[in-house]
């Protein structure tokens, strides 16, 4: 591979001043077995949805085995964006019409005056270069992040797997979770 | 003065925020062969905890730590 730059680089011009704190020594081989991280996804608020994906993709880039289930308002966000009305008997698809699915239509739990909250979250993100939650969920499936759907949810509320998200694993129920807690996956419940 | 080190790759991440520069970095790495060796520019002041974190994590060796003030420099050798 060519070099495509040679270390010293001076951006602004100033000195470069290492760092004071110490770096970290190379992990031994017996700090890089790492425990797994199950994050449960209950909700489909959009700030909730945002710290879930912000939490999966960096777990993801840092080599840690990430297993995200989906259950619950969770699933809604997992819903592909241009499915507007979902389920098969009018009680699902009254829900699904009540608060459209998708990871780009979420609200958020507070100040959401119609709309005007998620638009000004959506506006200072931009502005602060912070990436969306759909940005976040699709680099956290190319890292290998494993979303995985409740049973039960998609039962109860219609929905199908070609309703979902490409990329989404066998859909699975609660015995499932907890197994994977006692052979020691570090569980988050957002 | 920190010795001339081949880099091998480069990421851009200034002027963008968590998890980004780390997001971005785990996907460069990908790419790279072990022992090469990997620069990242950021502007992210919680980037230095992140990255300190993110190599004892992954055991991708941080060779390098810095900031002229404003833009701070990672150098990362792959395990």
């Amino acid at each position: 591979m060519t070099a495509i730059a040679e270390a010293p680089v001076r951006e602004a011009g100033l000195p470069r001043e290492p760092i004071t704190e110490p770096l970290p020594e190379p992990a031994s081989e017996a700090e890089t077995k790492l425990r797994d991280v199950l994050i449960i996804d209950y909700s489909g608020d959009l700030e909730k949805v945002w710290a879930t994906m912000i939490l999966a993709s960096t777990s993801a880039a840092m080599g840690v085995r990430t297993r995200v289930f989906v259950t619950f308002w969770g699933l809604a966000a997992f819903v592909k964006d241009e499915r507007r009305i979902t389920g098969e008997n009018w009680m699902q698809k009254m829900m699904a019409a009540m608060q459209r699915p998708g990871i780009s239509h979420r609200k958020t739990s507070k100040m959401n005056f119609f709309g005007m909250g998620p638009w000004m979250m959506g506006r200072l993100a931009k502005q602060y270069h912070v990436a969306s939650p759909k940005e976040l969920l699709e680099a956290a499936q190319l890292m290998g992040a494993e979303f995985i759907p409740c049973q039960m949810t998609m039962d109860m509320f219609g929905l199908k797997q070609e309703d979902l998200i490409d990329g989404m694993a066998e859909p699975v129920g609660a015995a499932t979770v907890i197994g994977l807690m006692t052979e020691g996956s570090a569980p988050l419940f957002i | 003065m920190t010795p001339l080190i081949q880099v091998d790759e480069r990421v851009d991440a200034r002027g963008l925020s968590c998890p980004l520069p780390i997001v971005k970095t785990a996907q460069a790495i990908k790419a790279l062969g072990p022992g090469q060796v990997l620069e990242v520019l950021a502007t992210d002041p919680g980037s230095v905890k992140d990255f300190a974190a993110w190599s004892k994590t992954t055991g991708h060796e941080l060779i390098e730590s810095s900031s002229d003030g404003a833009v701070y420099r990672f150098v990362i050798r792959k395990h």
